[in-house]
């Protein structure tokens, strides 16, 4: 069996992150497991521009970020294999791996970073009605052929769900010379960034019909038409609204699912909510020494959020192997509450003790809120009162809490994030 | 050349025939409009292996249902079929309606179905405790299975290759004529083929090739089936196969773990005038999401389903299997109305109808029939060791494509360069599994079309899903051309 | 007379709505923005809007057919399928770097397009 302090699974911007930082905190033996044919991920798909913003101050293709990191791995000499997919994660930290060379083998890990991303929403999980023929695609699927392979799926598109892929394969296809037709989102609301609204479909002239789905798809062997039809409140269809496009292909985007099985097979708890790892401020799961990071903790709008909190997850990663792969709490642990409109906080709880001198707590809400306030309470006491113009589903939103406030607090039990409208 | 036999259609029913033909010194070829096996409803089916007990006493349904339930273990082990007696419960709800469990019990015991017990609410919910509450007691059969109903045809049929008879894909029948000495002349969009017998498995179109032939009109039905397949996580949900109290429309909506470790909930049964039409519809959807609380409880079909799919039933008018040479037509060959119990009974079907031929025709046993063919190594079998060992010798498999269903190269490189091997996206589905996960091929598509592009030279913009005009992309990008 | 557009700002993902109070084709003042980059977008967009094209080229010879590539700055939004006439024409031989000048000028914008990705020689 091999030793390593820290194995990292995947290669991604969250796992080159982590090990970037790791590094940087003395860790000497790190190792990334990739399962693709290169480093960087769902990055190397993402031809757009719009990252780095916040990390390196300029805009950004997904390739050209993504090198960046893959260059700080590479001047580090941080060890990483390829092609190689990790089957197995103990509960005590035993990664087994596989690959074409070294063929199947385990490591024993001080600390194990989780980074394996998300998976998108395929059209079975939706229960559409109709065929199930080629010319439907996940999004992301097509945008890996359009975008690395060199492919083009159709010429006559229609996109259900408005989730920020949707939007940009919306503006690819267009640019490649596909006819997008319309873009159908079931929710009142959009899944995306607003920007991408902006510079993707309104840019073009495509038609974005919120609250509507796909009802009818036709077409034995190859997809010729969808039929969209309008749905109520209840997100049913609305017999009469139906209206039919014919389209050689049908893309999806309409949600993202955190990749847990290698978590969940360790015993890694697992959020309802978020579909990731359950974390505490060291963004460390329920499994001492396992910490999690970027989309597959929870599914994040920004690589620049990403990089960040794949950075602490490296941290405290490394902190953890210097103490000797011991725990470092002190007292009870403060819980997080959401309430009134917050889904879910990342992390869940917070133990003073391994705080660092703050943390952010990311969140997203359930519904779409004009002129409210995110709101901080410590046990009953607000302690944060800030106001937004508009708080909505698809943008993540974040509060930053200060050890010295939660230290100073007497006797905090819990903290509770809430909207709440004046 | 002129054939001995040729079996039109390449379902699960055609196969097996095929395969029990081909212990005979016969010349034999299966014609299938498809561009593989299991393309109609064998692929599209609940998957199940039934005991035996709702079939009426006295029907041919009834004799091949139990007589094929008997022959599957062996089956199973010569075809390397994933297989399991995982028994069945039928789940009354309605204390009035006790009597029908009694009397499909006796229907069983009439018909041979052998370890039938009926048991109390407690014994029922002791052994599912998912079932629903209103339970007031279940018939269980422990004979009835559970199995792979892809690996059964394509073990069929490439145990049949093994021992000699032919296959043509893509080779849709149009005609039958029968000359002055007796020869049948085949014409298909694919040449013509001749032959001195020919047997009609051919599903929901089985009634169009008998009528050409016969005087005594058969009718068949397509009798859709929609389904829900849900995530492997539900797999636990019920151990057993449930189903609720047959009508006379059907064995109405069962829950069933698949043996690859998955949920089922289905079928609806909807008759319809297109045999095409295997399209699902909101109606029958939500009628198995209606039908399947009447007999489990707390199921989340929506939040955990990852396909929806549906199938036809070849239903004749008589509701029974049509099996053997046709009245007014001698050296044709009827396998018609086969709808289930049709699965579980291919084995008997097989072994009925090449009796019947091999003894018409005085075919003499072949010297060497091999009975044996294993299905795609599955390295998830093996231990760590042994699976090193595989990958020193074949690094493909220690390449994973599919990473939901944990599929490596070295298995689609296999499932592609066997005997009637896959030529397309649904072809390697159905042998090895890759793509069939969570993510419903949507990682694994790109790297499934590199290896069917490598390994068989298909150009990318003519890789399909599934045959037929299933292409998975246009073109290339940019007007440039394949590499 | 005196009109307001409302704009989503697209120069960063906090997607900031924006108003800019025109008069006629004079800009009277813009709000809504949460900084400077706001203001500029917002200024821009009502008089003359830009954007930046991402894409992809046809590469000979590299680990991958095609090599994402982008306009070095924004061009005019009408120039954008022009923009994207040239790039469909380009012929780039691996191996590629990121930066490298793939057009020196596209569609008579002064904008050079750039390759965003490394190509190996396969």
């Amino acid at each position: 069996m091999m030793n390593y302090d820290i194995v990292i699974v995947g290669g991604g911007p969250a796992g080159l992150a982590a090990a970037a930082s790791a590094r940087k905190a003395g860790i000497e033996k790190i190792l990334i497991l990739e399962r693709d044919d290169r480093l960087g991920g769902i990055l190397n798909q993402c031809i757009h521009n719009g990252f780095g913003l916040h990390t390196f101050k300029e805009e950004l293709t997904g390739p050209e970020y993504a090198q960046r990191f893959i260059d700080q791995v590479l001047e580090k000499k941080i060890e990483y294999k390829l092609h190689t997919m990790v089957m197995d994660i103990s509960s005590d930290r035993v990664v087994t791996a596989m690959n074409h060379t070294d063929g199947m083998f385990r490591i024993q890990a001080g600390a194990v970073i989780l980074a394996m991303g998300c998976r998108e929403r395929p059209i079975g999980a939706l229960a559409t009605p109709g065929y199930r023929p080629a010319g439907i695609f996940s999004a992301g699927t097509a945008q890996r052929l359009v975008n690395m392979e060199g492919y083009m799926p159709g010429r006559e598109v229609v996109i259900l769900g408005s989730g920020d892929i949707g939007l940009i394969m919306a503006r690819r296809m267009t640019l490649e010379g596909a006819k997008v037709k319309v873009v159908a989102e079931v929710m009142p609301y959009s899944g995306g960034l607003k920007r991408n609204i902006v510079q993707c479909l309104d840019d073009f002239g495509i038609p974005l019909k919120l609250s509507h789905t796909v009802v009818d798809v036709e077409g034995k062997e190859h997809i010729s038409a969808v039929t969209i039809a309008e749905v109520g409140p209840d997100r049913k269809p609305i017999p009469g609204t139906e209206e039919r496009y014919t389209c050689d292909t049908l893309l999806l985007s309409v949600g993202l699912i955190p990749e847990n099985e290698l978590s969940r097979g360790a015993g890694v708890a697992i959020s309802n909510i978020t579909n990731g790892p359950v974390v505490n401020e060291s963004l460390e799961t329920s499994i001492p020494g396992v910490f999690a990071c970027g989309n597959v903790l929870h599914v994040h709008d920004l690589v620049d959020y990403v990089s960040e909190e794949a950075a602490r997850a490296g941290e405290n990663a490394a902190k953890f192997v210097s103490a000797g792969c011991r725990d470092m709490a002190e007292g009870e642990d403060i819980q997080l509450i959401p309430a009134d409109g917050v889904r879910y906080t990342v992390p869940s709880v917070i133990n003073p003790g391994r705080m660092d001198r703050m943390v952010t707590v990311r969140f997203r809400v359930g519904a779409v809120y004009k002129n409210a306030a995110v709101s901080v309470y410590f046990n009953d006491e607000r302690v944060m009162h800030n106001k937004k113009r508009i708080i909505s589903p698809g943008e993540m939103e974040q509060v930053i809490l200060l050890k010295d406030k939660i230290t100073a607090f007497k006797d905090l039990k819990s903290i509770t994030v809430r909207i709440e409208q004046d | 050349m002129i054939y001995d036999v040729i079996i039109i259609g390449a379902g699960v029913t055609g196969c097996a025939i095929a395969r029990e033909l081909s212990r005979y010194q016969a010349e034999v070829c299966v014609l299938e409009r498809d561009e593989d096996v299991c393309c109609g409803t064998s692929k599209a089916n609940s998957a199940i292996v039934h005991a035996g007990y709702d079939c009426m006493p006295g029907s041919v349904m009834a004799k091949m249902n139990v007589r094929g339930n008997e022959m599957m273990d062996q089956i199973a082990k010569d075809l390397d079929v994933p297989f399991k007696r995982n028994g069945s419960l039928v789940v009354c709800i309605d204390k009035d309606s006790l009597g029908g469990l009694r009397e499909l019990y006796d229907r069983g015991i009439a018909n041979g179905v052998k370890g039938m017990r009926l048991l109390s609410r407690e014994e029922a919910l002791a052994m599912e405790p998912n079932i629903s509450d209103q339970t007031e007691g279940a018939l269980y059969a422990p004979t009835a299975g559970i199995i792979c109903p892809f690996r059964l045809t394509i073990g069929f049929a490439e145990n049949a290759n093994k021992n000699g008879v032919d296959f043509r894909f893509n080779t849709d029948v149009e005609e039958l004529k029968k000359d002055a000495e007796g020869i049948w002349h085949i014409r298909t969009n694919n040449g013509e083929y001749k032959t001195r017998a020919i047997v009609n498995a051919a599903g929901v179109y089985a009634d169009t090739f008998h009528n050409m032939v016969s005087e005594n009109k058969i009718h068949i039905t397509p009798r859709r089936g929609d389904y829900f397949i849900m995530d492997k996580d539900m797999g636990n949900f019920v151990t057993r196969t449930i189903f609720p109290q047959p009508t006379a429309h059907g064995k109405g909506i069962l829950v069933a773990p698949t043996v690859h470790g998955n949920l089922l909930a289905g079928p609806t049964a909807i008759d319809i005038d297109d045999r095409e039409s295997t399209a699902t519809t909101q109606q029958g959807l939500d009628a198995i999401l209606d039908g399947a609380e009447s007999h489990v409880k707390n199921l989340p079909i929506r939040r955990k389903v990852i396909r929806v799919f549906a199938g036809l039933r070849a239903h004749e008018d008589h509701h029974d299997f049509i099996l053997g040479e046709c009245d007014d037509c001698p050296d044709f060959f009827d396998a018609a109305g086969i709808e289930s119990p049709g699965l579980s009974a291919s084995p008997a079907i097989g072994e009925y109808m090449s009796g019947l031929i091999s003894s018409r025709y005085h075919f003499a046993k072949k010297d060497s029939w091999d009975p044996v063919s294993k299905g795609v190594l599955d390295p998830k079998q093996l231990t760590m060791e042994e699976r090193n060992e595989l990958i020193r010798r074949n690094p493909a498999y220690g390449n994973i494509v599919c990473r939901c269903e944990s599929v490596s190269e070295g298995e689609i490189l296999d499932a592609i360069h066997r005997p009637l091997g896959a030529r397309s996206l649904d072809g390697i589905k159905r042998r090895t599994r890759a793509g069939m996960g969570r993510c419903q091929a949507g990682f694994c598509t790109p790297k499934q079309m590199d290896i069917l592009h490598r390994e068989l030279g298909i150009p990318y913009e003519k890789i399909t899903k599934m045959g037929g005009e299933s292409y998975i992309v246009r073109e290339r990008s940019k007007g440039g051309e394949d590499r | 007379m005196e009109s307001v557009r409302e704009l989503t700002c697209i120069g960063c993902p906090m997607g900031c709505l924006v108003s800019v109070t025109m008069d006629g084709k004079e800009i009277k003042s813009v709000s809504g923005n949460s900084c400077a980059n706001g203001d500029r977008y917002a200024r821009r967009e009502v008089t003359n809007p830009t954007r930046i094209v991402t894409s992809t080229a046809i590469v000979r010879d590299g680990d991958l057919p095609r090599v994402s590539v982008k306009t070095k700055t924004d061009v005019p939004k009408d120039k954008i399928f022009d923009v994207m006439k040239e790039i469909n024409k380009i012929q780039a031989k691996a191996p590629v770097r990121i930066g490298d000048v793939l057009i020196p000028d596209v569609a008579g914008t002064g904008v050079p397009v750039i390759a965003t990705r490394n190509i190996q020689k396969a």
